[in-house]
């Protein structure tokens, strides 16, 4: 090092036990800049996407009523339990902070049918935290969507009661509706607009008031708290395949604003699909997810067997995500393009 | 118009109302001062006085060794006590020269032309250098350098950096509304030296009285330059940010200013060309921004190199009980003081004296992918990647994704919600990166 060992003075003149000058007793605190940050959390953010989901969980709650309050709780109390339990295993904090377990829970009622059974609610919210999330690593790990997941596993385990609908305001008594996909593609009969935008049609919990749900995701939106770029460009994407579609022969094929509203397109493009974790960092990236998703949710639904196809679009999509992470890399700054 | 902005970038609390609108204020000279023999990027200076020796205010005490590299002069006219190792504020030991000041300047000044106007780009050149003119809006790059074009890079646009885009600082808005006229006469006098056809002066819109001063000022002395203002937002004042946003020219990747045919310097920098070329005088004198919420009296100080800082701390008022943080810099790049009798050297625009937020002790939580740092970063890069990709120790993948072209602007951290030490893993990754580079090379 430098050659000159003679110490400067300035310092030890001092009291050698006191080495930095201070008011007394206060010491100096060191850090790597920067040194202030943006008052945001990750709190803050799931918090905000719970607020978001309000709307649509109060239209449930007015229309299928005490079902879609049972529902919602059973599917909440037993994530965080979950949750809970797995950390403890893991030996971590037991003090949930962030409120992902919440929004599983909420997000996986939403997709349930009102008269979906409750024990079968909690092994579906088991199911969607543990395998879903926790067996990843936990929050930031997981690969694909948690409420998707539990909600995959019920479709695959309880067909039936998962696709057993009914319509709002009625009493069960056994009498089973369609939701309005399943009567277009299966009878060919439509719904009108009015009835998807508010939501008096049959479908689970969260697929029936549009307006809630958009409501809800725009606000998302305006926090930049979900990328705008993915619902836009699925929903941009299910646009154009189905009023190509729909030009062609709109006797087979449905128009495209029922598309849009109708199933659980909304649900999944604001709130499923725009899942932090699960989808691309890239802003290119995520442009093909949307799209991505877009497309397969049209095929499903056009040339499908099942009515609804987000679900399955947007779990497609978080298994490729890695991929286009990869291979959608932004231009630094000043980069020659290649 | 070019008004336009770069993209990304964040918008931290201006925090400038403490000093913004206090005139530059001097100080007692101070008894003592110690004069840091590297106080810029490139070689050290070599002392060429001795214990002992009697110095006037401005001579030479430290020649630079190599062409990177620019000469140290005394602040203060007094005698030499002492030339040791002092510890800077990054804790590095420096060679320094202490002199003990005895009685009011008696100045040494260069050999300047008799008028500028008419002088060789090589003359001014030769002025800039032996003045120990440095960038003084904290990278401290020679100056000399940096005016001196290659042949094969010519430039044709000067940029006058008055953003100031860090929180608190406000010693450039200052010394931008009490010096226009000789900022104006060094930014000619760098025109010239760099046979530059246009000149734009950058400030952003949260100063709208410096605007109008330089705006007036322009007009008054007929000068060709154009006033830009900008869009408040950070790193505004970053130069690769700046020639974007006025000349919509992108610096290529490991590449400078000079490669799109453009110099950029701050108001300091064209302020202290002034004193050198016009006045003969080096650059021994800078204006600081003492600051903060725990400073009793802040204010923008005129102070010399060299002066310690806790006896500017006391002619502030000195520090409040609170105080448990102090910055030299700004918030978002400034470094962490240990010490405060470190000296203020010719780069250090400002000090925040504050509390330490506590909240940033916590632990940092996982990544959630909200990719809130990617949409800030200035450079476009995937902060997110380059951090984890230096904590597992994959350097050369963070090579590929381009880490060493990170500005360290600390846009990342600051949107964070995880609170994660993005950028501080990144800054492990490049040096390491770097290291690596060397010993491939060597």
């Amino acid at each position: 090092m430098e050659p000159t060992p003679e110490k400067m003075t300035n310092q030890s003149k001092k009291d050698p036990k006191e080495a930095f000058w201070k008011p007394e007793g206060i010491p100096l605190v060191l850090a790597s800049s920067p040194h202030v940050t943006k008052n945001t959390s990750v709190v803050k953010i799931m918090w905000s996407v719970i607020l978001a989901l309000l709307p649509a969980s109060v239209m449930a709650v007015i229309y299928f009523g005490r079902s879609a309050v049972f529902l919602i709780v059973v599917c909440v109390i037993s994530s965080l339990i979950t949750e809970v339990i797995i950390r403890f295993i893991k030996g971590q904090s037991l003090i949930i902070k962030d409120g992902s377990a919440i929004i599983t829970g909420l997000l996986l009622a939403l997709t349930l049918p009102p008269t979906f059974p409750l024990s079968s609610a909690v092994i579906g919210s088991v199911f969607a935290i543990a395998i879903g999330k926790q067996v990843f690593g936990g929050l930031g790990y997981n690969i694909f969507n948690p409420a998707l997941i539990g909600r995959a596993f019920l479709q695959a385990s309880f067909p039936v009661p998962m696709t057993t609908w009914v319509l709002p305001f009625v009493k069960f008594d056994g009498i089973s509706a369609a939701t309005p996909l399943g009567l277009f593609k299966f009878e060919k009969i439509s719904t009108d607009l009015l009835s998807l935008l508010t939501g008096n049609i049959g479908g689970t919990l969260g697929e029936t008031c549009a307006l809630a749900i958009i409501g809800g995701g725009l606000f998302l939106l305006i926090l930049h708290h979900a990328d705008w770029r993915i619902p836009l460009s699925c929903l941009a994407t299910v646009l154009i395949i189905s009023t190509g579609f729909w030009l062609v022969n709109d006797r087979e094929f449905a128009n495209p604003l029922f598309h849009l509203l109708s199933g659980g397109l909304l649900l999944g493009a604001f709130f499923m699909a725009t899942d932090m974790v699960t989808s691309p960092i890239t802003p290119k990236g995520t442009w093909i997810f949307g799209m991505g998703a877009g497309v397969l949710i049209m095929v499903i639904r056009l040339f499908g067997g099942l009515a609804e196809g987000v679900m399955y679009s947007i779990l497609l999509m978080n298994a490729v995500t890695p991929l286009i992470n990869r291979y959608t890399k932004p231009q630094i700054f000043g980069e020659k393009p290649k | 118009m070019r008004h336009q902005s770069f993209r990304h970038g964040v918008h931290p609390k201006e925090e400038k109302s403490y000093t913004q609108s206090k005139s530059i204020e001097s100080i007692p000279l101070p008894d003592e001062v110690f004069i840091p023999l590297q106080q810029h990027i490139g070689r050290a200076c070599t002392a060429i006085v001795n214990k002992k020796d009697e110095v006037k205010t401005g001579q030479v005490i430290g020649k630079a060794s190599g062409f990177i590299s620019s000469p140290v002069h005394s602040s203060v006219t007094g005698i030499v006590k002492e030339i040791g190792l002092n510890m800077n504020h990054l804790g590095v030991r420096i060679p320094t020269v202490r002199i003990q000041r005895t009685g009011d300047d008696d100045w040494q000044y260069l050999t300047i032309p008799d008028n500028w106007q008419l002088a060789s780009s090589e003359e001014l050149n030769r002025v800039v250098f032996e003045a120990g003119i440095v960038g003084m809006g904290g990278a401290a790059f020679p100056s000399h350098v940096k005016l001196s074009p290659l042949l094969e890079k010519p430039v044709d646009s000067f940029i006058l950096n008055g953003c100031e885009c860090e929180p608190y600082l406000t010693c450039d808005h200052r010394i931008m509304l009490e010096q226009t006229d000789k900022i104006l006469t060094g930014m000619a006098i760098i025109m010239k030296m760099l046979a530059a056809k246009q000149g734009f002066i950058g400030i952003e819109k949260n100063k709208p009285d410096a605007i109008k001063k330089m705006r007036e000022q322009v007009k008054a002395g007929d000068y060709p330059f154009k006033v830009v203002p900008l869009k408040v937002k950070y790193p505004q004042g970053a130069e690769k940010m700046l020639i974007k946003a006025i000349l919509n020219r992108k610096v290529p990747t490991g590449g400078l200013p000079g490669d799109v045919g453009v110099i950029v310097h701050n108001v300091g920098t064209a302020l202290a060309v002034t004193e050198a070329v016009v006045e003969g005088k080096p650059l021994i004198k800078r204006v600081v921004s003492m600051t903060g919420d725990a400073l009793h009296s802040p204010k923008n100080v005129e102070i010399r190199i060299g002066s310690p800082l806790n006896y500017i701390i006391k002619h502030c008022g000195g520090l409040k009980e609170e105080a448990t943080s102090i910055i030299l810099g700004g918030p978002m790049m400034g470094v962490s003081l240990f010490d405060l009798s470190i000296p203020i050297v010719k780069a250090s625009s400002g000090v925040l004296c504050t509390r330490h937020p506590q909240k940033s002790s916590q632990e940092p939580g996982p990544c959630i992918r909200c990719n809130s740092c990617v949409s800030a970063c200035p450079m476009f890069l995937l902060p997110n990647r380059l951090a984890r990709f230096s904590e597992k120790e994959f350097y050369e993948e963070s090579d590929r994704f381009g880490i060493l072209n990170c500005i360290e602007c600390g846009c990342c951290v600051y949107v964070c919600p995880s609170k994660i030490p993005l950028l501080q893993w990144i800054r492990v990754g490049k040096f390491i990166v770097n290291e690596n580079k060397k010993l491939a090379a060597s």
